[in-house]
């Protein structure tokens, strides 16, 4: 068997590093901290209690950032010059999903966008850790003067995800109010927080954003709630594949544009409308064209999962495209995974093949999320 | 009957001219969830350190490298119905082949129980 390579890199930690260990993780390293990969139960075991009850995530390696300027449209039309998003018309208690675009139109990261109140004057960015160097190069060189750069390296940053995760938070901050993608400034416990209805499992569930001196404590009275265990990036992996969801680095980089990526949701009718945003032609010329290749899902047939990195094949036996992340699913006890084809075999329920080592297995272009999302959406009103 | 572990966590337990290779307590636990076994065809020659199986976490596949050589004469198939056997016995019933050994002086170099416990616990 072949050990993982070590990190000769001295390890960052969140302040819920004690906390993790106490709780049985295995810590590993993750973008540059060391972060639990996973519990006492394990990945399927973390994965079902978050699809049937509530899971509790450390994210504070998560980069976080204010874009402050003189007046909130002005940091607004800022952050719209690098990406396609509309945050002119971003009401307060309103967050968006975006993407930091290069001037070719690729995807630098995916980003959520918040803006908490209707006070400040400005937004709150939270994107990848891994790409957190490149975000604040990449910002810091495309914000004009008067648009300040904010980068929170001190707030602890925590999910509650699942169908009981609503239930559990109301028993200590008033969240009655949140559909999905909103956001508020509140508290929890009598802890100031920045609370969200959002998440990267697919699930109804929350993001929590506080003082980290204050993160252990609040998390220790989540984790003694009896619907509550601690979830590790393992199973944090596994959900965020059957929902669909890109993980930058993997499905998602310089290389793909938003229309590759079936992330044509994260480009808005204004911005479309008006061509403003960086690599707008090649970008709209692909909406109207379509792109040569497509992010799809694919269904495996069997038991053998499908690995980053494993060629894509027609029926036919020719090289039609790459998975970029695969693996079991737990919900649906088979493998799936999800990668680029080109888009002549794009269309679901087309049948393909995998190379995996010395095997062809067979798959199929599924729709997805292979697993419904289950947001808690407002009556009459869109994400 | 003897058993001895490899660095990279393999077990080999000879019976005569023939030996049993699976997969130590250890790295079940260091993998996790085990979702998919890849097993080699009976009649198989295998070198020392050749790639013998294959096991898939839900995270990652590792490859198992045979700790000494032979011809495959079996293969654990209850294993591939449910690899989670391995999680529960890695070095009882969740064993993965079964070799007749070509140079049963293979495993003299490789650790006993005690000192791959202390290997493990140095790691």
């Amino acid at each position: 068997m072949a050990d993982s390579a070590a990190t000769a890199e001295p390890l960052l930690e969140t302040v819920l590093a004690g906390l993790h260990r106490e709780s049985g993780a295995r810590m590993v390293p993750f973008a540059g901290y060391a972060m639990p990969v996973q519990y006492r139960d394990g990945i399927i075991a973390e994965h079902t209690h978050t699809r049937t009850s509530a899971g509790l995530f450390d994210v504070s390696h998560m980069g976080q950032a204010k874009i402050t300027g003189p007046s909130f449209e002005a940091a607004a039309m800022a952050l719209e010059a690098v990406t396609p998003g509309d945050f002119q018309n971003l009401k307060p208690g309103r967050m968006r999903y975006t993407l930091l675009l290069t001037p070719s139109g690729t995807i630098v990261d995916d980003m959520m966008v918040s803006r908490p109140d209707a006070d400040m004057p400005g937004l709150m960015v939270v994107f990848n850790a891994a790409r957190a160097a490149e975000d604040e190069a990449f910002l810091r060189a495309a914000l004009p003067a008067g648009i300040t750069l904010d980068v929170a390296r001190e707030r602890s940053m925590v999910a509650l995800q699942g169908p009981k995760a609503a239930t559990v938070l109301a028993r200590h901050a008033d969240i009655g109010g949140l559909a999905f993608m909103d956001v508020t400034q509140t508290t929890v416990d009598g802890v100031p927080a920045t609370v969200s209805r959002s998440g990267y499992t697919g699930e109804d569930g929350f993001e929590i954003i506080m003082a980290p001196d204050k993160a252990d404590a609040f998390v220790r009275k989540l984790l003694a709630e009896p619907e509550v265990k601690p979830i590790g990036l393992g199973a944090r992996d596994t959900l965020r594949l059957e929902a669909g969801l890109p993980l930058y680095g993997h499905d998602i980089d310089e290389t793909t544009t938003p229309v590759e990526a079936d992330l044509g949701f994260a480009l808005s009718p204004r911005r479309r409308e008006a061509g403003d945003f960086p690599g707008a032609s090649r970008i709209l010329g692909e909406l109207k064209d379509g792109a040569a290749r497509k992010r799809v899902g694919l269904l495996i047939d069997g038991r053998m999962p499908a690995r980053e990195g494993a060629a894509i094949l027609s029926a036919d036996g020719e090289a039609i495209g790459t998975v970029t992340s695969g693996g079991f699913s737990p919900t649906l006890a088979r493998p799936i995974a999800m990668g680029y084809v080109s888009s002549r075999h794009a269309a679901p329920g087309t049948a393909v093949q995998i190379k995996v080592r010395d095997s062809l297995i067979k798959a199929e272009v599924a729709p997805m999320p292979f697993v419904p999302h289950t947001y808690f959406r407002r009556a009459g009103k869109g994400a | 009957m003897t058993t001895r572990y490899t660095k990279d966590s393999e077990w080999i337990r000879t019976e005569g001219d023939e030996a049993v290779i699976g997969i130590s307590d250890y790295a079940q636990g260091q993998l996790g969830d085990i979702v998919f076994v890849e097993l080699p065809e009976v009649g198989k020659t295998l070198a020392k350190g050749d790639v013998a199986a294959v096991v898939e976490s839900v995270k990652a596949a590792s490859e198992v490298y045979a700790p000494a050589a032979g011809e495959v004469i079996a293969v654990n198939t209850s294993i591939k119905d449910d690899p989670s056997a391995v999680n529960r016995g890695a070095e009882g019933d969740g064993w993965f082949v079964r070799i007749k050994l070509k140079n049963p002086a293979d495993i003299d170099s490789l650790m006993d129980a005690e000192a791959y416990g202390a290997f493990v616990a140095a790691h």
